[in-house]
């Protein structure tokens, strides 16, 4: 499936992204990563469980009252829903073990230089790229 | 109150960046990495921006105050360490990323909008977290803070 080539919105995304992790550090002191304020919230809570039901509220009903004032969001998931599941649970064991994901590892702690989030983005691309060839190109799906 | 409005803002921030930048869509997300396919260099543009903007803004943080406004501290990891635990989970997040095409922060802003596909998405990988964590002996300790 194609899709279209969006460098100004992509840009535009990322640039907010970035103001969204820098705005949590400056007033809480907090790593934007969505691995670390997800796991925060599933049992055993952690005690600071209020300022991550509040990102996630912000980060789930932002796009929908996006979407209510007439913006559009491109969307589209061209993978079968046991192939979600399957991935969503190896996301799931593999971001715990990791300790990140694209926002904490690849966006956070890049920019602060992080050898560990260095290595791990660097690692999960790697490993992401090839999992979509053999998807696509070996396995045929 | 006040950290958990700025809280709050950062999300709705994050969540609007994330979807109009792509990468809740998984089309495009697995596009970006289907170089050898229908390549899509989109994501290039999120990274390069969310990173260039964070690395910015962060050393603009960290040189302008000694605490966050709403907290006594910063909380930065502090394990510096590069091991098999943190290169193994993030290879298996990798292959995860690539059969679904969805990542954490892709998937929870789609939440609101992207029906049963990001539902069972996040779902199995709220289950995957909990295994991991089960697996790891962490149940009856409190939730470490990354």
């Amino acid at each position: 499936m194609e899709t279209d080539f969006t460098p100004w919105m992509s840009l535009g995304g990322g640039v907010l992204i970035g103001l969204s992790a820098i705005l949590l550090m400056i007033f809480n002191g907090r790593i934007a990563g969505m691995t670390g304020i997800v796991t925060g919230i599933i049992p055993p809570i952690s005690t600071d469980w209020a300022w991550r039901i509040a990102f996630l509220a912000g980060a789930v009903l932002a796009p929908v009252a996006f979407l209510a004032v007439g913006g559009t969001i491109p969307y589209a998931v061209p993978v079968s829903l046991p192939l979600l599941a399957l991935g969503g649970l190896i996301v799931g064991v593999g971001v715990y073990y990791g300790a990140g994901c694209t926002s904490g590892h690849g966006v956070c702690g890049m920019a602060r230089l992080s050898p560990r989030s260095i290595a791990a983005t660097v690692t999960f691309m790697i490993f992401t790229g090839l999992t979509v060839y053999v998807v696509r190109h070996i396995a045929g799906i | 109150m006040q950290k958990l409005i700025f809280s709050a803002l950062s999300g709705a921030i994050f969540g609007l960046g994330i979807a109009i930048s792509g990468m809740a869509n998984p089309a495009k997300v697995l596009n970006f990495f289907d170089v050898a396919g229908t390549w899509d260099p989109s994501l290039i543009f999120v990274m390069g921006g969310a990173l260039i903007t964070t690395a910015i803004g962060y050393v603009l943080v960290f040189r302008a105050r000694k605490q966050p406004v709403f907290d006594a501290a910063f909380h930065l990891p502090v394990n510096k360490t590069i091991d098999a635990r943190l290169l193994a989970g993030s290879a298996v997040f990798g292959i995860g990323w690539g059969i679904a095409g969805f990542c954490p922060g892709g998937a929870i802003p789609a939440l609101g909008f992207g029906g049963v596909p990001v539902i069972a998405f996040v779902g199995a990988m709220i289950v995957g977290i909990v295994l991991a964590r089960s697996l790891d002996g962490l149940r009856h300790k409190p939730a470490k803070a990354f």
